[in-house]
């Protein structure tokens, strides 16, 4: 057998194929000018690398949000209670298990337990205790399963966040919502598949939390922006009106016909395709982000309205409990239309000092809109086909931070050996918590959880077997769980 | 299938099988019934339980085959519990390759270079060159003709933008078409070869596999000002065409020759692209380590198209590389530090500094002369100096040092500074902590002969850290003393100013000395002088300062002393006492050796106390020290910069050692520095360094260099290298289109001495390289992806490129080479992303805003934008191939971006103002962009969308003021921006 032809079977060739097979009139079911149709410029070598194609199995799940809290939040005082640690609060910890661990910044002769402050109610049916700064999160209780048994192998924040977007700490790898569109490719033909939403700070990561790595850059994450037009250049040059942009587009692509008459190149097919759904995106993704057609009590049942607070840490941009809970709006919308994958990135919080203030005011940031878009997606019937999934790098030590030079310990340092995530709808089974750790918060105890378990679960509800989905580069076949990843059925619908 | 191979080839088909499924258990050591199955002799020989796992060419001998398919579950191989029953289709090679008898290959890539010649093709016209005869031979084999010589509009713009990245423009167009002679076209390929720009062209090529970019990565991201100098090392020596060899030595082991140069130091830098991570509570091993490994694998990329990266954590499963190789590879490089080199800022600079430093040298010398001349006249008066000295000694230790209280009268410092006076005499400060601080002290005194006074600076409780210096840690800066004095009943301080002599002090931190405590400079910072007494915290230190004569007055005696410290971040002192001193110190302002030698009569003092003697009259003459003064000029600094470099570790070096799962905590056995074993070793190895490894690659002897450079210059030139996969050259990469022909350029490379240009202009010279790119429907379905060679490749060019033609068609393009990097326009908000919103863009001025691509600052974690949607690979990892996509975003960006809407204006002001009518103004549009004339057709839509734009810019004159100024040049402005997007213009024929 010949190597070229077992490049052609990748999975991406393969969603060629049977978008060539199914779709009879154009790019995914939207038309295009009817002149490339009459002339049959769209020939056998044309392919839409984003249009959607079928999964291994049957999907639950069709889109999902990804609400990245980037700087990693302290599960000790949002999700995980332990009053064994409050208990011990200031004392300190056996050597052995000090001597094993690595720190940031904890000076581990010195340092003492830290116990939390919150209080933790029960919420929902299921009886999910909850801290008192998520009580929103609490209404959905039986929509959620609580995660309290991640674990990860990186301990400081980029290399963190790389493994949890990308299954792997190293550099120029996809992201999760590249694999996703790479592999599913996207209902949406009028907005990119794979859409970002910022807030808050930057994170440590930046770009590359949305990169697409090896794969093509047909499958990066689109940065929406918060201000201004909402996709990067998608307003025509000021004083061009839109009449002259379709006549322009218009003679473009006459220009561009008569050479692919003459060099019968495909490529100029896919680029006139092109051209057409970016003059689409001009109108679609202003259309996307005008809010003016979404009832008032959507609007501040997601907190839309609601006055900036202080704090956030330094260079924070904007209003961000407003920009948040726009984007948990938007995403909702995004969803709608087709959208594969939302990452919706907010930093930071990475809480070494000013713990419980900071703590207080992101999650005050985050709270309502999450449970808001919950609820919403619910009440639209579109929570099953949509998964919304709460997560971060690591978690936070049950010491408190006492490094060198600082009068109080009113911190935590990074934690790796467990964290909690959340995750709901979208085929995931809502109202339990899964996992456990030790009585101070320090090791996973039960069921285990790396971002790799994670990803082939979230993989499984999308219809597609993680061990398949793969990328041939540098000679190895590359996929989002490298060469682990476990099903956890009892997450399963 | 298209046309490629039928037959079975063990290193591609059948090792892997091994690889993967049988020699964990059946490898070399200890292996399972006694089968070896990683070499032939251990699979054909008779084993223990009689069988033999392979008879050649007797599939039904062979007990291999049997135990794959076997219905027996004791038997199946792998076994059942491993899960890992292998394919009907893979059993299916394997006999294959046992009835064509089992031979044993090396990988193709890892054999030597061939010498075979190209067979002699009897129809030879379209042959230009021997590269064609190899493809040639090919498409002759599969029945296919050549395509035609591409036209010479085509051509013209196909070496531009192959060797320059920048269009023709329509006169270069005509010059070299209308140019009808035979080497027309070997003309042109030399200009362009030897044009600076070509430089930048092919730099960028290597820029990518160097990972280049402006900043360090990872959370802080922090920018690497100079990292320019190592992109202007690349231009250079490209455009110097640097030999292949010295180039890859200067790079990886630059700092290891004899007598490394600058420059050579500089080319260091390739390793020092990697990544680091400043963010905090990092481990600095954990990081070292990882930039080992990128150098490592980058090289294994790099140079020998080697996926290494796997057998950082095991071996490698698919090619022959074993984790203890990774190690010993990565024991070359363990012990090059990360360091820092100066090197001249530019060659000009350096330059002008050596003429003004050679003119400072000469009055140097001759100001040495002076003082040489003027040391004779002294000699003679030695006996007469001596004499005067002996005699002050006299009196300075008939007058012994004294210390006298001093009352004080007031004290005043910064608002809110509050000073008490101690029982001890002494001033505790106290009150407003001030960042910078000015103490005026005034002293009354009926002591006469006043020769200094002693200023002692004392811990106390209330100061942080005990003080002495009201910082945090204790420490201060005493920039200046001031002294003023006069009858108290005259005080003027600013008439009455003591000249002070010198200083001394108990203790004084490193830099900061007594001394600078009068040498009058007073700045912020670094940027002044004074005493501190760093390290030496909460204790007592005192500093004495001497007048240049005593101070006397008949009525008591007012006193000021001002206590400058400007530093900054509250180095101010926190308690201290001033005292006067009347007498002196037995050898106040005399060393003691010279006090030793004076009194020892002239015969009996040793020479060296003579020389002593006279360099002590010398220093104190007045003379002399106008002299001395004038000599002490500073000379002009050389125009250096501060680069980052690797540089060998020669203190404490470290030992290698196999880092179990690839984790720096877990080390494991000991290795030393040593090449892959499956590739010809280097016979000369010395030290085991980067020297030895760098001359290994291109010793000639590796197949692997020759080959995977060859093929990145072919995949330039073509869009596709002849090994598809250059990245990898590996068993799981793709073998070569044309292997003959790879062997036969990696050979001309070699004998060429590693001339890169040289083998560059053997290929574009070629009949296969000039083809047309007109694709052929009739081969659509045997030969889609061209791997005959049928025609040339048409593909779109990078990101930087696209930009670069579209400056240099409108005439915006500034064609300044090299130098810091640059600041194009950037979309608001998208610095903001990185690390909390920390990364600011000043967006350049003037022609630095229009300049080549690759000089845009690369912000690893907030690139620029229009750089990513066109594939610029994000350089945290080597990049060999870039991908090619085609997305709605990049349509967005071409059209609407602010650097390419500033074309497209400027390019129809162009228009207007470089020709009369529209239909000129039309074609010479159209040409500075794809350099062919526009078919009557073509014109023709311009001419419409003209009209148009023309109409509605005449109803609207608000609009067309807004976009382009007034109607004309807005109607232009939206027609050129039709042209610069055509996918023509932006993709190479």
């Amino acid at each position: 057998m010949d190597n070229s032809d077992q490049l052609e079977l990748s999975l991406n060739n393969q969603a060629r194929r049977d978008f060539l097979t199914t779709s009879a009139c154009g790019i995914g079911g939207v038309a295009l000018s009817s002149m490339l149709l009459e002339d049959g410029l769209l020939g056998s070598e044309f392919a839409n690398p984003m249009a959607p194609s079928k999964p291994h199995f049957e999907a639950k799940a069709k889109a999902c949000i990804f609400i990245f809290m980037a700087g990693a939040p302290s599960h000790l005082d949002l999700f995980d209670p332990k009053p064994v640690l409050n208990k011990r609060d200031g004392q300190k910890l056996p050597k052995e298990i000090l001597d094993k661990a690595r720190f940031a910044f904890i000076q581990p002769n010195t340092a003492t337990l830290k116990g939390s402050n919150r209080t933790f109610k029960a919420h929902g049916q299921c009886g999910m205790e909850l801290s008192d700064y998520l009580p929103h999160l609490g209404t959905v209780a039986d929509d959620l399963l609580l995660v309290r048994s991640m674990h990860t192998d990186e301990f400081n924040h980029h290399p963190g966040q790389l493994l949890m977007q990308c299954g792997v700490s190293r550099f120029g790898m996809p992201t999760m919502g590249s694999w996703l569109t790479y592999g599913l490719g996207s209902e949406s033909q009028n907005l990119p598949g794979y859409v970002v939403l910022n807030a808050g700070r930057g994170s440590s990561g930046g770009a590359t939390l949305w990169q697409s790595g090896f794969l093509p850059s047909t499958y990066e994450g689109v940065l929406f922006r918060p201000q201004g037009e909402p996709v990067l250049n998608l307003d025509n040059p000021k004083g061009l009106p839109p009449e002259l942009q379709r006549l322009g587009l218009d003679t473009l692509l006459q220009l561009n016909k008569g050479r692919y008459e003459k060099v019968q190149d495909p490529e100029i097919s896919s680029r006139i395709a092109n051209y057409e759904l970016a003059s689409r995106m001009q109108t679609t993704a202003p259309e996307l982000i005008d809010l003016s057609k979404e009832t008032n009590s959507t609007k501040n049942a997601y907190g839309l309205n609601r006055p900036e607070v202080k704090g956030g840490g330094r260079g924070k941009l904007g209003n961000t409990y407003q920009d948040f809970a726009r984007n948990c709006l938007l995403a909702r919308r995004l969803v709608e239309r087709g959208v594969r994958f939302i990452n919706i990135v907010y930093a930071s919080w990475d809480h070494h000092s000013n713990l419980d203030p900071e703590l207080k005011y992101n999650a005050g940031a985050v709270d309502q809109p999450i449970a808001a878009l919950i609820k919403d997606l619910k009440q639209r019937g579109m929570l099953d086909s949509t998964m919304v999934v709460w997560g971060s790098e690591f978690g936070r030590t049950p010491l408190g931070e006492n490094r060198g030079g600082r009068a109080a310990n009113t911190g935590r340092d990074h934690h790796p050996f467990c964290f909690s995530m959340a995750l709901a709808g979208g085929g995931i089974k809502g109202g339990q918590i899964y996992g456990k750790t030790d009585e101070i918060g320090w090791e996973v105890e039960k069921n285990p959880v790396h971002p790799n378990d994670l990803h082939a679960t979230m993989l499984n509800r999308f219809g597609i077997n993680h061990e398949k989905l793969t990328y041939r580069f540098q000679g190895r076949d590359f996929r989002l769980t490298d060469v682990a990843g476990k099903v956890i059925q009892d997450w399963i619908a | 299938m298209e046309v490629g191979y039928s037959q079975v080839d063990f290193s591609r088909d059948i090792q892997p099988i091994f690889a993967e499924h049988c020699t964990k258990c059946h490898g070399s050591e200890k292996p399972k019934g006694g089968l070896d199955m990683t070499k032939r002799a251990g699979i054909v020989k008779r084993l223990k339980s009689g069988g033999q796992a392979v008879t050649p060419h007797h599939p039904e001998k062979s007990e291999l085959l049997r135990r794959l398919s076997t219905s027996d579950p004791d038997e199946l191989m792998p076994p059942k519990d491993e899960d890992k029953k292998l394919s009907a289709e893979q059993q299916a090679l394997i006999r294959q390759w046992i009835s064509s008898g089992a031979q044993w290959s090396t990988h193709w890539a890892y054999r030597p270079l061939s010498k075979t010649a190209p067979a002699k093709i009897r129809d030879a016209q379209w042959i230009r060159n021997t590269t064609d005869q190899f493809v040639l031979d090919k498409l002759k084999a599969a029945g296919v003709e050549p395509s035609p010589m591409a036209d010479r509009y085509t051509l013209v713009r196909r070496l531009y933008y192959d060797l320059l990245g920048l269009p023709p423009t329509p006169k270069e167009v005509d010059n070299f078409v209308n140019n009808r002679t035979a080497d027309a076209y070997e003309i042109l390929v030399d200009r362009l070869l030897s044009s600076r720009h070509f430089g930048e062209r092919w730099a960028r090529h290597w820029l990518d596999m160097a990972r280049y970019a402006d900043s360090d990565g990872y959370e802080k991201d922090r920018p690497r000002p100079n990292a320019w100098r190592y992109r202007d090392w690349v231009i250079n020596s490209i455009n110097n065409d640097m030999p292949f060899d010295q180039f890859t030595i200067e790079q990886l082991a630059g700092d290891l020759l004899p007598n490394a140069t600058g420059r050579q130091k500089l080319a260091t830098a390739f390793n020092r692209q990697t990544l680091t991570n400043t963010e905090g509570g990092t481990d600095r091993e954990q990081w070292r380590v990882a930039a080992v490994m990128d150098r490592v694998e980058t090289i294994g990329s790099v140079w020998l198209g080697l996926t290494v990266s796997c057998a950082r954590c095991h071996d490698h499963k698919y090619d022959q590389l074993s984790q203890k190789e990774y190690y010993q590879f990565f024991a070359y490089f363990n012990n090059g530090d990360e360091s820092s080199a100066s090197v001249p800022r530019s060659q000009k600079d350096y330059t002008d500094w050596l003429a003004t430093k050679t003119e400072h040298d000469k009055q140097l010398e001759s100001l040495r002369s002076l003082i040489a001349s003027h040391n004779k006249v002294l000699e003679g008066k030695m006996p007469e100096l001596e004499q005067k000295l002996l005699k002050k000694i006299k009196t300075q230790q008939s007058n012994p040092e004294k210390f006298h209280t001093l009352d004080l009268a007031s004290a005043k410092g910064p608002k809110g500074v509050i000073f008490k006076k101690q029982e001890d005499g002494s001033l505790l400060v106290s009150g407003a902590n001030p960042a910078k601080a000015k103490y005026t002290l005034e002293f009354d005194t009926s002591v006469n002969d006043i020769t200094g006074l002693k200023i002692e600076v004392l811990p106390d409780k209330s100061l942080s850290a005990n003080g002495p210096g009201r910082t945090q840690h204790g420490n201060f800066v005493l920039n200046d003393v001031r002294v003023y004095a006069t009858d108290k009943a005259k005080f003027n301080a600013n008439q009455h100013r003591v000249p002070l002599v010198s200083a001394r002090s108990n203790y004084s931190q490193k830099d900061w000395p007594a001394k600078n405590s009068i040498d009058g400079n007073v700045a912020e910072g670094k940027n002044g002088t004074g005493w501190a007494i760093a390290n030496q915290y909460g204790k007592e230190h005192y500093l004495i300062i001497s007048t240049t004569r005593s101070i006397s007055f008949k009525e008591p005696t007012r006193l000021q002393v001002v206590l400058d410290q400007q530093y900054g971040t509250q180095h101010t002192i926190g308690r201290f006492r001033i005292t006067a001193r009347t007498g002196h110190a037995p050898n106040d302002g005399i060393p003691a050796s010279i006090v030793q030698a004076v009194q020892i009569r002239k015969d009996k003092r040793h020479p060296s106390q003579t020389k002593a003697l006279l360099d002590y009259f010398s220093k104190n003459d007045p003379k002399i020290k106008q002299l001395q003064l004038k000599l002490g000029k500073p000379a002009p600094k050389p125009p250096v910069m501060s680069v980052r470099v690797i540089s060998e570790r020669t203190k404490s070096p470290r030992t290698t050692h196999i880092l179990h799962r690839g984790e720096f905590k877990q080390p494991r056995d000991r290795v030393a520095a040593l090449t892959p074993e499956i590739l010809p070793s280097y016979e000369n190895q010395a030290q085991g360094d980067r020297l030895d490894l760098a001359r290994w690659l291109v010793s000639g002897k590796n197949p692997l260099v020759a080959r995977v450079t060859v093929n990145h210059i072919w995949g330039n030139l073509f869009g596709e290298g002849i090994v598809r996969t250059p990245d990898d050259f590996g068993i799981r990469g793709q073998a070569p289109t044309h292997p003959k022909l790879l062997d036969w350029l990696a050979n001309e490379l070699i004998s060429n001495k590693w001339s890169r240009k040289k083998v560059i202009k053997l290929i574009v010279t070629s009949a296969t390289y000039r083809q047309s790119s007109t694709h052929r429907p009739e081969l659509e379905n045997r030969d889609p992806s061209n791997r005959l060679l049928h025609r040339q490749n048409r593909f779109r060019v990078e990101a930087e490129i696209i930009r670069d033609l579209n400056l240099a068609a409108s005439g915006m393009l500034s064609r300044k080479i090299g130098g810091p990097s640059v600041f194009p326009p950037l979309p608001a908000g998208v610095a903001a992303v990185s690390y909390a919103n920390n990364f600011k863009w000043a967006t350049s001025k003037g022609a630095d805003r229009n300049r080549r691509g690759l000089y845009t600052f690369f912000k690893r974690t907030a690139p620029h934008p229009n750089l990513l949607t066109f594939d610029c690979p994000d350089s945290n990892v080597t990049c060999i191939k870039r991908s090619r996509s085609n997305t709605p975003l990049a349509a967005l960006t071409t059209l609407n971006n602010e650097v390419f809407s500033e074309a497209a204006k400027a390019l129809g002001n162009r228009l207007i103002q470089e020709k009369e009518n529209d239909s000129d103004r039309i074609i010479y549009g159209f040409r500075l962009c794809v350099a062919r004339t526009p078919t009557i057709s073509e014109q023709e839509s311009l001419q419409s969308l003209l009209n148009a734009a023309r109409k509605y810019y005449r109803a609207h004159k608000t609009e067309a003021m807004i976009y382009n100024g007034e109607t004309e040049a807005s109607a232009w402005a939206a027609t050129a921006r039709v042209m610069l997007n055509m996918d023509e213009f932006i993709t190479r024929e």
